[in-house]
């Protein structure tokens, strides 16, 4: 079975600057992939060079075994991009984008299947309102729609919940999910780390043109992140100084932090050798701002 | 074939939305040219001993209006996709450059003709109009329209903003359009002007176009026709080579 995404060494120079520096990369067929990483990462530069619409300096990058310089008309017909910009034609309504945007795919009759996705995105009430008369979110559904026209195995969304609000963000992941579940490789970038924690499987993270840690989502908060340990402690009880000198003091909780979980019990130990009394106490998940903090942090050091 | 029907078809509907701009507003300028031009020189000037000088001036406008939107058509839709990032709609989809060409061009040449045709039945209504050749005006239009709006994807190829794109018009194409004897002929120019006027295309198209009105023109029809399918070629020719690299629309 051919990877959904094959990115072999691939470099892209803009003048001075190395946008994509030497990346390796493959996404399989059914995947909930994220990319992740700041401003300027090369994000956006990656997923433009998946659809053709940057040429690379060198190396290759196949959609479902299909080369897409070499056999551009089947990797594009496998690739379905939400771009980042909240772009659309002024002269068109939602129906006639849609039309249009499968007939350049070569499908003629797609009606009952854009009925489908503007059903699924919530804008069936919207399909026959001028692309200039809708709001931000509802333009940015009608991209989501684009991609979608022509059933394509991948799908990669450019930050698609940047400027979104909370109700459409469900929406819209309730529908990609189940797009991933009808077997669809799903690829996304976003700022929002709790959603890129919550829906993939696997991450990438890219700093400066290079990808600095790809695993598992679960396998990286393991690696990097640590746990957090909140108390609240009897009133006047004092915290032992050894704990205090790592503690941090939130209201009437103090906050500790540790990695492996055989910690607490030492931990535990000490206060109550010392004393102390716990009231309330809970042990906090490690998150992927953590990890992400980090990297980008161990890489500029 | 579909996508490149479906092209074809949003670039049509794309200036028919918004035909009191793209296809009205030419048309009056067009025909307040002959209002104005004919009320004034009528009675001064004699291109042809045959001829009226307000029958002389009608073909000549038309193919001005012809080519004037042609061009406009395929540069503006480009450079107003391009600034605007829509051009990704086009981009991302398997479309051949050969069917992008295709399809911009013959959008160009319909909208060329929708306004020519305007301003023909319009000002008919001014003078007489004979049709000695009607397969030659027909060839003229055709290929003077199909020139233009390759220029113009090559303008809009090129052009990054607005303001480019109308140096382009303003100071390319309105001057070739001008002084291309639509409204005299190039034999009541001194010699050095009949000349420079010699090594302007936009001559050859509306001379060529004429003489399938009135079966009289400055230079043979054969002639133009040589220099209009020379130019044609060579610029489509460089438009496909553009569009083949991707130039300015994948960097
Ligand atoms: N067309 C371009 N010309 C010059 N530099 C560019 C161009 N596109 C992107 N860049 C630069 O490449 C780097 C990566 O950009 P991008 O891929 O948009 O990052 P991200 O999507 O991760 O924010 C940035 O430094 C950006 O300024
Ligand atoms: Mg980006």
């Amino acid at each position: 079975m051919a990877a959904a995404i094959q990115v072999r060494q691939l470099t892209k120079r803009y003048g001075q600057l190395v946008a994509l520096d030497q990346i390796d990369l493959e996404i399989q067929q059914g995947e909930f992939f994220g990319l992740l990483g700041p401003n300027g990462a090369g994000k956006t530069t990656l997923i433009s060079s998946f659809a053709g619409l940057v040429a690379p300096n060198s190396g290759r990058v196949a959609i479902m075994g299909h080369d897409v310089q070499t056999d551009y008309q089947n990797s594009r017909r496998c690739l379905g991009v939400v771009p980042q910009e909240l772009v659309y034609d002024p002269f068109f309504t939602v129906r006639e984008t849609l039309q249009f945007q499968s007939g350049y795919y070569g499908i003629r009759k797609n009606d009952a299947w854009i009925d489908e996705i503007l059903a699924n995105l919530d804008l069936t009430g919207k399909a026959d309102t001028n692309m200039r008369k809708l709001s931000g979110g509802m333009k940015r559904r009608v991209l989501v729609a684009q991609a979608l026209v022509h059933r394509p195995p991948v799908i990669v969304l450019d930050e698609p919940t940047a400027g979104v609000d909370v109700e459409l963000r469900q929406t819209l992941w309730k529908f990609i999910r189940r797009l991933n579940e009808e077997g669809h490789t799903i690829v996304l970038t976003t700022h929002y780390l709790e959603e890129a924690e919550s829906q993939c499987g696997r991450i990438a993270m890219m700093k400066a043109g290079q990808v600095i840690a790809l695993d598992r989502t679960s396998a990286l908060l393991r690696r990097f992140a640590t746990h957090t340990l909140r108390i609240t402690l009897r009133n006047g009880d004092v915290l032992p100084a050894r704990i205090a000198e790592t503690a941090e003091r939130r209201g009437t909780q103090w906050q500790l932090q540790f990695e492996r979980f055989e910690q607490i019990e030492q931990m535990l130990a000490e206060l109550r050798n010392a004393g102390c009394v716990v009231e309330d106490m809970e042990v906090g998940k490690p998150d992927l701002e953590e990890v992400f903090v980090k990297l980008m942090r161990a890489e500029t050091e | 074939m579909t996508s490149f029907l479906t092209l074809l078809y949003k670039e049509v509907l794309r200036f028919w939305k918004v035909g009191y701009q793209t296809v009205a507003a030419p048309a009056l300028a067009a025909l307040l040219y002959q209002l104005i031009f004919s009320h004034v020189l009528s009675t001064h000037v004699k291109v042809y001993e045959t001829l009226s000088y307000t029958s002389f001036l009608i073909p000549g406008l038309v193919m001005m209006s012809v080519l004037q939107n042609a061009f406009a058509n395929s540069s503006s839709s480009l450079i107003q996709s391009k600034v605007t990032g829509n051009i990704v709609f086009v981009l991302l989809p398997p479309i051949s450059y050969g069917a992008f060409y295709a399809a911009y061009v013959i959008a160009s040449v319909i909208r060329g003709f929708v306004v020519g045709v305007c301003v023909l039945l319009a000002s008919w209504w001014f003078s007489p109009l004979t049709f000695v050749a009607p397969l030659w005006i027909l060839v003229f239009a055709v290929l003077g329209a199909a020139l233009m709006g390759t220029l113009g994807i090559i303008a809009g190829l090129w052009a990054d903003k607005f303001d480019q794109l109308a140096a382009f018009q303003n100071f390319l194409i309105m001057p070739l359009t001008f002084l291309s004897g639509v409204f005299y002929s190039i034999h009541s120019l001194p010699e050095f002007w009949q000349m420079v006027s010699s090594y302007n295309p936009v001559l050859y198209m509306i001379d060529g176009f004429r003489y399938g009105f009135f079966g009289i023109s400055d230079i043979s029809p054969w002639r133009c026709l040589s220099v209009v399918m020379i130019c044609y070629l060579l610029l489509t020719g460089l438009a496909l080579i553009l569009l083949k690299r991707g130039y300015k629309l994948r960097s």
